[in-house]
């Protein structure tokens, strides 16, 4: 009996070391090319959540349609899950052939890791794929010089939204400084509406208010010097001015009570904002497509109200500059065998940024990344947020990607959770500085 | 002389027998030793191995000698997260334990309605983790949960976004989770104890109350012991569940130690860190199992029916 007993026990401890040591055993057995895939067929993630998921899956649909013998077999995974996911994937020699991304650091670490292909040349025989895309798209898709990624579906800057009917109800204007939104703040909270929505478990929601502060406070600079690796660059007076006064809103209430346990995979925030618990949400531009998708008559009763993210006082950024994704990125993979690759770069230059995608896109309220779109975009149901948009992205100074995102994995990792104990107050901007400083460059 | 005769059959027995015996059981451990070999030892080799190493994730593994101890090390993250990790451990122990043992010794009665209620109580054991996490997340939604539906101020409190609250919310849907299967263990155990026992207590005029104390709670030493191993060693390695509910937060609220390791290797891509965090959750684990194992004794003199 006692025998048997110790080693359940053991077992039970032991089994602690199964995850680690799966991703390790993956790796060890997993031969050259991706015989996963099976047969003829490039595999492709992507991710889940509709309206976006629609459009992706009709373009591989058109493209499998066209390309009976040369298919592209497709997997959908949520924007988080997915995240995890591919790192894990990659490293285990278990790769989709076509690997979609965010470009910058994620990009970075695979292709000095040798797992995507060198797409300059591929790009240099077929320059029409590459013309008629924005060519800011290419900046997040570029790394020592050399094309790693294909930039894909469509622009998405942070916008500051807002519901126009909560704002009549509380007899208010939107905000245009900074100031006024530290003003509306008691004004929303003694009627009972947060001012602001926020799925704070998923961090990187946070993480945007941090963006827009810095930037508008400090100038894209202040940032560029972390990216840069400068020595301390998280101590500059903008950026504690700017983490002080982060915290300062929520110190007033300015988010939703509860905040910290939302997610935004779920869309709770978003609900949050039509359904008028909450007056005012920063969020990504797809949040127009959710918005309408979810929200009733929401968007399509003009309630729905959005702007560039307004100026600090005194602050030295410009008040035009913009964050968020300049566009999606797909890589290929090193490991995939030549006939996936083949495919994998007929649906490159055939299957995506089509005539009948951008319709696509631009019907769900996008804005895609492709050249001369302009008079498809004023013809559109949504033409008044579809020419903003393109507005705030055309007319940035600096388009300046997602922190997460540029950074390397590991640094994101600590900025993150940096981020959502800042938000929760437990650490001040000095700790905040010390614990960032001490993971740049890395 | 006479302790000398005496001592002889109870040490060694005939040693033709047990030779026999040992060798028929060593083939039928066999396969599960396989299995033991194959998922608990090799992994667990490799993964100290690999916490000497530069690894993340994607590239090729770099020997790094005591890099990635040094980091995990000297970083503050650690003492809190085995600090959440003992919290949980002992709070989640400590509203189990006696829940789940007054439970247990109230459906081993034998009466019918407590057959109806044991199957009722043996539910939440049936779900999955993460199912349950879900649920209770889309529960306790401060803004959509049942408080803000019912309109109760009570239940509308910002459960998984305060630190404190949160924290006590893992323990709750913890101890939800598993007291059903503690308590079917204690039931178990209660069935155990001779029926004699009580019928002496009683004829010595015993209440329930003494009867339980006197007798139950001696009785179950080592169902109590057995349970609580599974407690501690189980809640070293709670992921699932507090994942999907809080995914470590609010902050760090409830980054427990497994928690940890998932992140660093995962989602920081640091899996050196993350694979010296799995080495001290295996140290860990041994320890306490080990631990409970001494307090259990296990000599012959700890016998328990004496006298039945």
């Amino acid at each position: 009996m006692e025998p048997r007993t110790t080693s359940r026990r053991t077992f039970l401890s032991l089994s602690l070391g199964l995850p680690l040591g799966a991703a390790l055993a993956a790796c060890g057995s997993a031969g050259p090319g991706t015989t996963s895939g099976g047969g003829t067929k490039a595999t492709y993630w992507y991710l889940s959540t509709q309206p976006a998921e629609g459009v992706r899956k009709a373009a591989v649909d058109r493209f499998n349609k066209a390309n009976p013998n040369g298919q592209i077999a497709a997997t959908t995974f949520q924007n988080d899950a997915f995240k995890t996911k591919i790192k894990t994937a990659i490293g285990a020699g278990q790769a989709p052939t076509i690997i979609f991304g965010w470009g910058g650091g994620g990009l970075r670490s695979y292709v000095q890791a040798g797992q995507v292909d060198d797409l300059t040349s591929w790009f240099a025989e077929n320059p029409a794929v590459k013309d008629r895309l924005f060519p800011s798209a290419f900046g997040a898709a570029t790394i020592d010089g050399k094309i790693y990624a294909l930039p894909i579906e469509r622009v998405q800057p942070i916008v500051l939204f807002y519901n126009k009917k909560v704002f009549e109800q509380v007899g208010v204007e939107p905000p245009q400084t900074w100031g006024d939104i530290m003003d509306l703040v008691p004004k929303f909270n003694a009627k009972g509406i947060a001012p602001f929505s926020l799925g704070g478990q998923s961090r990187w929601t946070n993480m945007m208010w941090l963006e827009f502060l810095f930037d508008r406070i400090g100038g894209p600079e202040v940032f560029q010097a972390v990216f840069d690796a400068e020595k301390d660059a998280w101590s500059h007076p903008s950026a504690i001015d700017a983490l002080t006064k982060v915290q300062d809103l929520v110190k007033a209430d300015g988010f939703i009570k509860g905040f910290s346990s939302i997610t935004a995979d779920s869309n709770a925030d978003q609900a949050l904002l039509y359904t008028g618990k909450a007056a005012m949400m920063l969020h990504g531009s797809w949040s127009y497509g959710i918005q309408a998708n979810d929200g009733g008559d929401f968007v399509s009763s003009g309630g729905l109200g959005y702007l560039n993210f307004p100026p600090v006082d005194g602050g030295k950024g410009d008040p035009s500059d913009t964050v968020g994704n300049p566009g999606q990125y797909l890589a290929i993979s090193s490991k995939a065998g030549p006939e996936q690759k083949e495919i994998a770069k007929k649906f490159f230059a055939t299957g995506l940024s089509t005539d009948e995608e951008v319709k696509q896109w631009i019907d769900v309220g996008s804005v895609p990344i492709v050249k001369g779109t302009d008079s498809l975009l004023a013809a559109s149901k949504d033409a008044a947020w579809l020419q903003f948009q393109y507005g705030v992205a055309g007319k940035a100074k600096t388009f300046s990607q997602s922190w997460d995102q540029a950074l390397s994995p590991a640094a994101a990792e600590t900025l993150l959770d940096n981020i959502s104990k800042l938000f929760q107050l437990s650490i001040s901007p000095k700790q905040f500085t010390s614990n960032m400083n001490a993971v740049i460059g890395t | 002389m006479s302790t000398f005769a005496t001592s002889v059959p109870r040490g060694t027995p005939p040693a033709t027998t047990r030779g026999g015996r040992d060798r028929s059981l060593a083939w039928l451990a066999a396969p599960a030793l396989i299995v033991f070999v194959a998922f608990g030892v090799i992994p667990l080799i490799g993964v100290l191995l690999l916490s000497f190493t530069t690894w993340d994730g994607i590239g090729t593994i770099q020997p790094s000698g005591f890099a990635s101890w040094r980091a995990v090390l000297t970083d503050p993250g650690l003492p809190h997260a085995l600090w959440v990790t003992f919290l949980v451990m002992a709070l989640s122990w400590g509203v189990q334990t006696p829940l789940s043992l007054l439970l247990g010794v109230f459906l081993a009665g034998a009466q019918r309605y407590r057959g109806v209620l044991a199957v009722v109580y043996f539910v939440p054991l049936l779900l999955s983790s993460a199912a349950i996490a879900v649920t209770y997340k889309a529960l306790l939604d401060p803004n959509f949960g049942l408080g803000a539906g019912l309109g109760i101020e009570l239940l509308s409190q910002d459960w998984l976004g305060e630190s404190h609250l949160a924290l006590g919310v893992v323990i709750f849907v913890v101890s939800w989770q598993f007291i059903p299967f503690h308590s079917l263990i204690y039931q178990g155990g209660v069935r155990q104890i001779p029926r004699s026992m009580y019928e002496a207590a009683e004829l010595d005029g015993a209440g329930r109350i003494r009867k339980f104390f006197s007798i139950t709670l001696p009785q179950l030493k080592y169902t109590i012991i057995t349970s609580s191993t599974l407690m501690v060693v189980g809640s070293l390695t709670f992921f699932d569940l507090i994942f999907v509910l809080t995914a470590g937060g609010p902050g760090d609220a409830t980054r427990v130690l497994a928690l940890d390791m998932y992140k660093r290797g995962f989602q920081g891509n640091l899996m050196g860190p993350a694979s010296a965090i799995a080495v001290i959750l295996v140290l860990v684990g041994l320890a306490l199992a080990l631990l409970l194992r001494r307090l259990g004794g296990g000599g012959d003199s700890a016998s328990q029916l004496d006298g039945a």
